[in-house]
């Protein structure tokens, strides 16, 4: 960890404390709460979006013939909106900090399952389509469920982190083994 | 087009439009600087080679809900408790861990990186879209089969368990200083030992 260079200014340096950053998501939680009187979450308004586009595919009538799509249309209101927000910070994050580049097979996926490209971006998208299903049969994320949840001492959202962690836990066992490998 | 008319008017007036985008923009900063916008960061996590993502997590939690806790005791916050329907979040939340782990992000940590150049991350935001859409299609028998089964409500620990919630929140904050004492501990070492 230790740089030979004097540390860059604070907006230019590519990681901050851990601590500090679960603080500021805390204090950014306390405004949501606030001033948009809704719980931080992601996969509520990624749903919509998500019937936004599988409606080309699918045919606009069967998608808003969908119960579920009924209740979670399309619009650009906070939540579609915070989505938007988060790209343009993680953009403007990556750019400010020169870490932005075009990442295909990351370190530890090439270390176990090697370069292919093809396998990474099924394993990607499968994982995806898992991440997004778990999160709507759970009514929410890491953040709806994990962050917004726990911190209101939710049963449902402190169920879903500790339950997230153990099947992460397993899942990783299966996929990377206990075999020692480089850090990141 | 149909779609069109269904996208209903936007949040009311431009100040709050503009807020929306300017807090998600806050949360996509604080998740890639943060370092968890990063598919290494998140695997090595449930690895147990990288704890940035529990630190990030435990201190969100409770920062943000005594402070939301102390806004909701003065009127300035509602709670927004999502219905506890047992055997939907713990099944949800198995599938989203196996999710995780092949994806390397959650879906909020897949925008950021997405946008900070994650070509795999891009990948799997379709997967999300897609997966949206099973469960679109699949929520009439689940609504039926699934969300019931163990269905609490919307509850909160103090509820079930009778203990205010300023006693979770000091049990809680004891339990991450113990586990970040030992994380902290573990990572000096590790670090004075590697020839890096």
């Amino acid at each position: 960890m230790a740089s030979p260079t004097p540390a860059p200014h604070f907006l230019r340096q590519s990681r901050w404390n851990p601590y500090l950053v679960g603080t500021a998501i805390g204090v950014l939680s306390w405004i949501v709460f606030a001033v948009v009187d809704k719980p931080l979450g992601v996969t509520t308004a990624l749903t919509g979006l998500a019937g936004a586009c599988a409606a080309p595919f699918l045919g606009t009538d069967t998608v808003a013939a969908n119960a579920y799509f009924k209740s979670h249309v399309f619009k650009l209101d906070y939540g579609m909106l915070f989505l938007g927000g988060i790209a343009l910070g993680g953009f403007l994050s990556a750019i400010l900090s020169g870490s932005f580049r075009a990442e295909i097979i990351p370190t530890v996926w090439r270390e176990r399952f090697g370069g292919s490209v093809a396998k990474r971006l099924v394993a990607a998208f499968v994982g995806g389509i898992l991440a997004m299903y778990g999160a709507r049969l759970a009514d929410g994320c890491t953040s709806g469920n994990g962050i917004s949840g726990s911190l209101q001492l939710a049963v449902g959202g402190w169920t879903f982190f500790l339950t997230l962690f153990a099947s992460g836990i397993l899942t990783s066992l299966v996929l990377f083994g206990t075999g020692r490998s480089s850090k990141n | 087009m149909h779609l069109l008319a269904a996208v209903t008017p936007p949040v009311t007036g431009p100040a709050a439009l503009v807020a929306s985008v300017v807090l998600g923009a806050i949360f996509g900063v604080l998740l890639h600087r943060g370092g968890v916008a990063n598919y290494n960061v998140i695997v090595n996590q449930f690895r147990f080679r990288d704890f940035t993502v529990l630190k990030i997590m435990l201190t969100a939690i409770i920062v943000g809900g005594l402070g939301v806790l102390a806004l909701n005791s003065v009127g300035l916050a509602n709670y927004h408790i999502k219905a506890a329907n047992m055997l939907g979040v713990v099944l949800g939340a198995a599938i989203f861990g196996v999710g995780m782990v092949l994806y390397g992000y959650c879906p909020g940590t897949a925008i950021a990186a997405a946008a900070s150049g994650s070509i795999h991350g891009l990948v799997g935001l379709a997967g999300l879209l897609v997966g949206g859409t099973l469960y679109a299609f699949s929520f009439p028998w689940i609504a039926k089969n699934i969300l019931p089964v163990a269905a609490l409500g919307k509850v909160r620990l103090p509820d079930v368990t009778g203990v205010p919630a300023v006693v979770w929140f000091v049990a809680l904050l004891a339990i991450a200083l113990t586990v970040f004492f030992f994380i902290e501990r573990a990572e000096r070492r590790a670090a004075a030992s590697a020839p890096s």
